[in-house]
């Protein structure tokens, strides 16, 4: 088997994966995850950092260096975005009230929440 | 190195996908983002030990421009911005992609035909991806109309560019000329483009979803091209998570990801009979409909984001329920303008989760409700949407209509995204309460207080 086919399998089970994980997030996490989902794909970055550090002529230099700042904005903007839309989602320490088995029931409706 | 190298990627594609299991639920989702994050940072140090590289001075410095560039305007928008920043950011990612196929097809040196389809068909991709994501940008951020643009023949001249892109794409496989490569990246762009001017801005969270897959496949694909696997699987992850979401997101508004591509959504539409009349209310008796209420269902949308209320509606809330009012919301699961929107906002002020209620559990509920208080949300709660011929119908609704009660604070008589007369303010039980959102409801907390 070619490296060639490996990679067409590499291919297939992460797209499987890719399916089954987001398939179990409940629906309050969609945007989030779309800009968590969106930070992930900024690996582009180090594509382009490879590619870049390859180019020899100055046209390839110039769309190298144009593919960098690309893919650091998605992988930095990505992130920022995410962390901010997460950081709302802690849990305030304002409400020191909620019990353990309160978390625990609030935990099941949520994958509940998930399962449906 | 080139181990080292290699084992950090794998590290880094295990820490994705790790990551992104801990977004699944609330209480993990913020440590999911931040393992995926520090592995990110380490996969990009990482690259700098690949063996036979240059150009470290210009890669340095165009690191720091993306990234500092990026970070500052990520964390000086508002809230409300943030759909068009997840555009924006996926549209440069898609850019990046193609900017490694630009570089890849210049060179010209791939092991086999078979790799330089994937990278032509990745360029292909991430390129629409660029240009339909500044589209969608430009139109969440008001540069551009959110109305559907459209001119005559258009679906046809699409399909048209289309094909030119994918014949040139065909003939860049065994040629290496650059003004193809040139002509191949025009064409891609322009379809892009084209592409998303005729979609109305209702559909564009549907879009940016799936601009998001798209980017994840073509970065998939550039990574066979140069034999990366952390792109390959960070990719292709992206890509299946991405099409699901949009499906999702699609069916969510009854919109066939096909329709929603074809465009012109809300023009020239019958509009049908609307019976009954506008019904104004002021404050003050807005107020001790809300007071003497035993049970108030709360309906978010839009409007609520604009305003940025969600502190106030917090307030109006906390007054009802030192009343011993119990105060819900219903969460349509389209509402603003991306799922998951409104469950954002109500967090930030502070609303916990278990009192956001989806679509099926609260509708059982509206019945029972005293008062519906509709915020800045107009098609999700149209019930024209039941009536076959309407161009709603058979978009799923939140029953504002079968409540005791509805308030409506709005900005004004405009229609909603869709261009539909929203029959729901016109029927007996609903008060129309004008003003900006974050104004009402701030009037209302002095009220309620007073009563």
């Amino acid at each position: 088997m070619d490296s060639t086919w490996a990679a067409l399998y590499i291919f297939l089970l992460a797209a499987f994966t890719g399916y089954e994980v987001i398939s179990r997030v409940p629906v309050i996490l969609h945007t989030p995850l779309m800009s968590g989902s969106n930070f992930i794909h900024g690996i582009v970055l180090v594509g382009a950092m490879v590619v870049l550090g390859h180019a020899d002529t100055p046209l390839e230099q110039f769309i190298g260096f144009l593919g960098v700042i690309l893919g650091a904005a998605n992988a930095a903007g990505g992130y920022a975005v995410t962390e901010r839309m997460l950081e709302m989602f802690e849990r305030k320490p304002a409400k020191p009230a909620l019990s353990a088995e309160g978390q625990k029931s609030k935990a099941e409706a949520q994958t509940q929440d998930a399962k449906r | 190195m080139e181990n080292l190298v290699q084992l950090t990627y794998f590290g880094t594609a295990a820490l994705f996908i790790l990551g992104l299991r801990r977004m699944s639920s609330p209480n993990t989702a913020r440590s999911g983002v931040q393992w995926a994050g520090v592995a990110m940072v380490v996969a990009t140090l990482v690259t700098f030990l690949t063996p036979g590289m240059g150009n470290y001075g210009l890669m340095i410095l165009a690191l720091l421009i993306g990234t500092v560039a990026a970070w500052i305007s990520a964390k000086r928008v508002k809230m409300t911005d943030m759909p068009q920043m997840v555009a924006i950011y996926n549209g440069m990612g898609g850019g990046a992609a193609g900017a490694i196929a630009a570089v890849e097809l210049l060179k010209g040196d791939f092991d086999s035909t078979g790799l330089k389809a994937l990278a032509v068909l990745g360029a292909l991709i991430g390129s629409v991806s660029f240009s339909g994501s500044l589209v969608a940008f430009a139109k969440l951020q008001g540069l551009i109309s959110t109305r559907p643009i459209q001119f005559p023949n258009q679906k046809i001249f699409n399909m048209a560019l289309l094909a030119a892109t994918v014949a040139l794409g065909l003939v860049l496989l065994p040629t290496n000329f650059g003004l193809f490569i040139l002509l191949f990246f025009a064409a891609a762009l322009a379809f892009g483009v084209l592409l998303t001017l005729p979609i109305g801005g209702g559909d564009m969270p549907v879009v940016i979803s799936l601009f998001n897959a798209f980017t994840g496949l073509a970065v998939g694909f550039e990574g066979f091209a140069i034999g990366n696997a952390a792109l390959i699987v960070a990719g292709t992850v992206v890509g299946a998570a991405g099409t699901l979401l949009t499906l999702l997101m699609a069916k969510a508004m009854n919109r066939s990801l096909w329709s929603v591509l074809v465009g012109g959504f809300g023009v020239e539409q019958d509009q049908g009979e609307v019976k009954g009349s506008l019904k104004p209310i002021d404050l003050e008796d807005a107020a001790v409909m809300l007071a003497y209420a035993q049970k108030v269902i709360v309906v978010p949308g839009y409007g609520m984001a604009v305003a940025q209320a969600q502190h106030k509606l917090r307030e109006v809330a906390d007054a009802l329920e030192k009343r011993d009012i119990k105060v819900e919301y219903a969460i349509h699961p389209v509402a603003g303008r991306m799922p998951g929107h409104m469950n954002v906002l109500l967090a930030e002020a502070g609303v916990e989760y278990d009192k956001l209620y989806d679509l099926e559990d609260i509708n059982p509920e509206f019945p029972q409700a005293d008062v519906a208080i509709v915020i800045g949300a107009n098609d999700v709660v149209n019930p024209a949407a039941h009536r076959k011929g309407s161009p709603l119908y058979g978009m799923p609704i939140l029953d504002v209509d079968k409540a005791k009660n509805a308030i409506v604070i709005k900005r004004g008589q405009g229609k909603g995204f869709a261009g539909v007369e929203n029959e729901l303010f016109y029927a007996d039980n609903t008060r129309m309460l004008y003003g900006d959102a974050q104004g009402v409801l701030g009037q209302l907390v002095q009220s309620l207080k007073k009563l």
